[in-house]
């Protein structure tokens, strides 16, 4: 009841805000903010102003320097130029200590939780001054309760979701009362429900005056709930304006500087063809106290489609990514590659049948962080025929081609020739981890987050390719947190809750709302039902 | 003012020659600082501990004969280490092969063919590998930490020997000393030239050239890469850490077992209580001195050998203790590590506000 009045106000202060904006009280301002990193200007000569009661959006592709400026505003970095006034007066925030001080509070993407502790006590952790716990415990279900972002104190973090793991941040954050909170992406590990209820908290939060600095790549929700926003490329920024009178595309061009590449669903039409990658009665237990066991999972991949699986982070989606990859075997039945049992063959047999994989994790998993990108060309294809190696021998000119080749047909841009895989921005370094996969023509392509953390137009490349190699008789299986990619690509599309999987449905079907309610366990209630 | 370290974006190749350079630089002063200390000429020292060793053909002779197993050591380990296996235990290893290729000579005095040493050799192999594996399955099987359990055979291989030499294998006509009886010829290592060197110098040099082949050309070279730097990479190209983890040991334990043969067979003649004096421990510093690349570690081996030959120098014409060269190895090893930080940091000095951006523009 209570959120619902508070709904009500919170969007009076919607209507009201993008008239007279100057005439607002100032809160935080950013004058000039310039920040270099050896050759780059990360940021340059940048303004901002976020008044108070505000829901910001900053928006800007990967790489326009946005974290950097967050990171300035709390106390991370230090600025080259320009100043920042908190409430009219010139500050110099030179610790996060000192941020939390003045009232500015933030909420990491990637959060900082010791799973092996409690709420309450990773709370006390972050706190300055966490005093008696029992106390803290009641401020803690209080406070979350009257957020509508009920928690309960005494919950050991490694059971909980992402999402309640989300509110742990956010309560953290709420607890030092602040008058400015940084949100970076907050709805990246959230389903479209969660996310709903995230948006009637942020306004409540700004109907009590406090402001809300909001960086998103969905454009959509800016658009929702964004007061004003600032848009930032290339380190600049090059406009600002009311998100509720434009449309997504329109802030897509805003944000990309020209118009961004439809994926289209290709010329040729979807033609289903034999099963090449089956899934059958699929289980495996968790290998780690943190990781998640996969129960009964099947799922057929025919030639010619793209299969996607929906799911929040952390639901099994890695172990089921390694499973398939065979860097996990199980038994050799319940998985099949174009008709033969492999749960038990190792990646390298799977690849020789020209299966490809792409993990999550570039650096680190899918490629060698210290290595140049030669000796990463090598790291999946050795077993191949490609021509690597002879006789145990490697071939460098062999490995140099495909990495020349790998370059230029996915745009992949450094800086000088065969750089270090840790030297290529996360965009750069996916279009090379996925072209080094594409470039085999695998029969068979299982991509984890193929697009995460990749601008917008290296998105599109990315996924116009995973369609056209689909249509050209390929078996292609997508693993997504992104909905909207799901939606683009996908020609059927599962949904992954707690290590099991819902049935496939056609993608004209299946609705946004239907996806957010397997997510949410729905998968696991239809698995059992069955 | 505060000091800053940077990361580079790459590892810079400069840092990377330099680092080792830079510490033996500082190695030298350090060194100077200590003879200062213990009330002697520090240029005099420096000259009589690192120069005049080299202006001698008999020491000369002395130091490749103790670079012999400093080298083959730490090529060993240098496999181990690039694959992220610590290896502590080089010098039990050491040991054990000498024990085992001694066996031969010891038990059966008789069996005097052209395929006694061949087999000494072999047996010090097989001897060295199978005291690296007990760690290493302990590893893969337990997850036991390497360093503790490969460090603690040590100490149980060196009491191993004192038994045998003081009981079993004791010399029958050795007048109750505690040694073996001493080598039969066709146990000999050949010798080269008139002074201690023997055929162990040119089969060092062999298995530098293979390895340092093995590790930049061949796909079992990439395989120890990538898994010493990144594991999980290592398994999405489909090899396996347990079985690297066994091999790297293996390796490892062979050349060190190989190392303590031809020490005993070459130089020694006989088992005595003591064998060596820390080659095991002290290839840990040549490893890491040269870069855990083998051509380099022939280098380093030397240097390292040098510091041996030169501690009897200071000892024997400056009354300073022989020890030093102890400190003298462990301040270089300490200089190394922190050299090598800059290989992927670069310094940064923050003195205030403005000039910070001085530094960052």
């Amino acid at each position: 009841m209570r959120v619902g009045e508070q709904d009500k106000s919170s969007k009076a202060a919607l209507s009201g805000s993008p008239f007279g904006r100057e005439e607002g009280e100032s809160l935080l301002e950013a004058r000039g903010l310039t920040k270099r990193f050896g050759d780059i200007l990360a940021n340059d000569q940048v303004n901002l102003r976020i008044n108070k009661g505000e829901i910001h959006a900053l928006l800007g592709e990967n790489g326009a320097g946005k974290s950097t400026l967050v990171k300035m505003f709390y106390g991370s970095l230090d600025p080259d130029g320009g100043e920042i006034l908190w409430r009219g007066k010139p500050v110099r925030i030179s610790s996060p200590g000192e941020a939390r001080a003045l009232g500015i509070g933030m909420v990491f993407q990637h959060f900082s939780l010791f799973e092996a502790l409690t709420v309450v006590e990773n709370i006390a952790l972050a706190l300055p001054n966490p005093g008696n716990m029992k106390l803290l415990a009641q401020r803690i279900s209080d406070v979350s309760a009257d957020y509508g972002l009920p928690l309960n104190p005494q919950d050991v973090v490694a059971d909980l979701p992402v999402g309640i793991r989300q509110r742990i941040e956010i309560v953290r954050c709420l607890l030092q009362e602040p008058d400015l909170i940084i949100m970076d992406e907050p709805t990246s590990v959230l389903t479209p429900q969660e996310a709903d209820r995230l948006f009637l908290t942020l306004q409540r939060l700004a109907s009590e005056g406090c402001a809300v600095l909001y960086i998103s790549h969905r454009l959509e929700e800016v658009k929702r709930i964004c007061h004003h926003a600032t848009i930032l490329r290339h380190g600049k920024v090059v406009s600002e304006c009311d998100p509720s009178v434009e449309t997504p595309s329109s802030l897509a061009r805003m944000m990309v500087g020209s118009e961004v590449m439809v994926v289209s669903q290709g010329a040729l039409s979807l033609k289903r063809g034999d099963v090449r990658l089956r899934l059958k009665n699929l289980s495996s237990p968790a290998l780690t106290p943190f990781a998640t066991a996969l129960a009964n999972i099947g799922l057929e991949v025919h030639a010619g489609e793209v299969v996607a699986i929906a799911g929040v982070a952390g639901n099994g989606q890695s172990e089921l990514f390694d499973v398939i990859s065979g860097e996990v075997p199980v038994n050799p039945d319940m998985l099949e590659i174009d008709g033969q049992a492999a749960g038990k063959r190792d990646i390298n047999w799977r690849r020789k049948q020209n299966a490809a994989f792409v993990p999550e994790e570039r650096l680190g998993h899918g490629a060698v962080p210290g290595m140049k990108l030669t000796g990463n060309i090598v790291l999946t294809r050795h077993a191949t025929r490609d021509g690597l190696i002879s006789k145990g021998f490697l071939s460098r000119t062999r490995s140099s081609t495909l990495e020349k080749k790998v370059k230029t047909n996915y745009d992949v841009r450094m800086s000088h020739d065969d750089p270090e895989a840790r030297s290529l921005s996360g965009g750069n370094l996916q279009k090379f981890v996925v072209g080094r996969e594409l470039d085999r023509n695998p029969g068979i392509l299982v991509v984890n987050q193929p697009t995460w953390g990749v601008d917008a137009g290296a998105s599109a490349l990315i996924r116009q390719a995973l369609i056209d190699l689909a249509r050209s008789g390929s078996a292609v299986l997508v693993i997504s947190q992104d909905l909207d990619e799901i939606f683009e690509i996908a020609d059927r599309i599962a949904v992954i809750s707690r290590g099991q999987l819902s049935a496939p449905e056609n993608a004209q079907t299946m609705t946004r709302e239907k996806v957010g309610l397997l997510m949410a366990g729905g998968a696991e209630a239809k698995a059992e039902a069955l | 003012m505060r000091i800053e370290l940077i990361k580079r974006k790459e590892h810079s190749q400069l840092m990377a020659m330099l680092s080792p350079i830079l510490a033996v630089g500082l190695t030298l002063v350090a060194a100077a600082i200590l003879f200062v200390l213990s009330g002697t000429d520090p240029l005099l020292g420096l000259f009589k501990f690192f120069i005049e060793p080299l202006l001698d053909v008999w020491s000369l002779q002395e130091v490749v004969v103790k670079a012999t197993p400093l080298v083959l050591i730490a090529c060993g380990l240098s496999v181990c280490y690039l694959s992220n296996n610590w290896n502590i235990g080089a010098e039990g290893q050491f040991v054990a092969g000498a024990l085992c290729g001694s066996a031969l000579p010891i038990l059966y005095p008789e069996f005097e063919t052209a395929a006694t040493l061949p087999l000494m050799l072999l047996f010090g192999v097989i001897g060295g590998a199978l005291w690296a594996l007990i760690p290493a399955i302990l590893k893969t099987r337990f997850n036991t930490n390497e360093i503790l359990t490969s460090l603690m055979l040590v100490y149980v291989a060196n009491l191993l020997l004192d038994y045998l030499v003081r009981g079993p294998w004791r010399d029958p006509d050795g007048y109750n000393f505690p040694e073996s009886r001493m080598f039969s010829d066709a146990a000999t290592l050949p010798g080269i030239g008139d002074g201690r060197m023997s055929i162990a110098a040119p089969i060092t040099l062999a298995v530098v050239v293979i390895l340092a082949l093995v590790l930049s050309r061949t796909i079992k070279g990439f395989e120890i890469r990538v898994m010493g730097e990144s594991p999980r990479a290592g398994a999405f190209a489909g090899f396996s850490r347990k079985g690297l983890t066994l091999f790297s040991f293996a390796l490892a334990g062979g050349l060190a077992g190989l190392a303590g043969t031809m020490e005993v067979s070459g130089s020694l003649n006989q088992l005595l209580p003591t064998i060596s004096p820390g080659y095991g421990f002290t290839a840990i510093i040549v490893a890491f001195l040269g870069r855990l690349n083998p051509i380099a570690i022939l280098v380093a081996g030397f240097v390292l050998a040098l510091s041996y030959i030169g501690g009897e120098a200071v000892q024997a014409s400056m009354g300073v203790s022989d020890k030093i060269a102890n400190v003298i190895q462990g301040l270089l090893l300490f200089f190394v590590l922190g050299c090598d930080t800059f290989i992927n940091y670069r310094l940064r000095v923050v003195t205030s506000r403005s000039s910070g951006e001085k530094a960052g523009a």
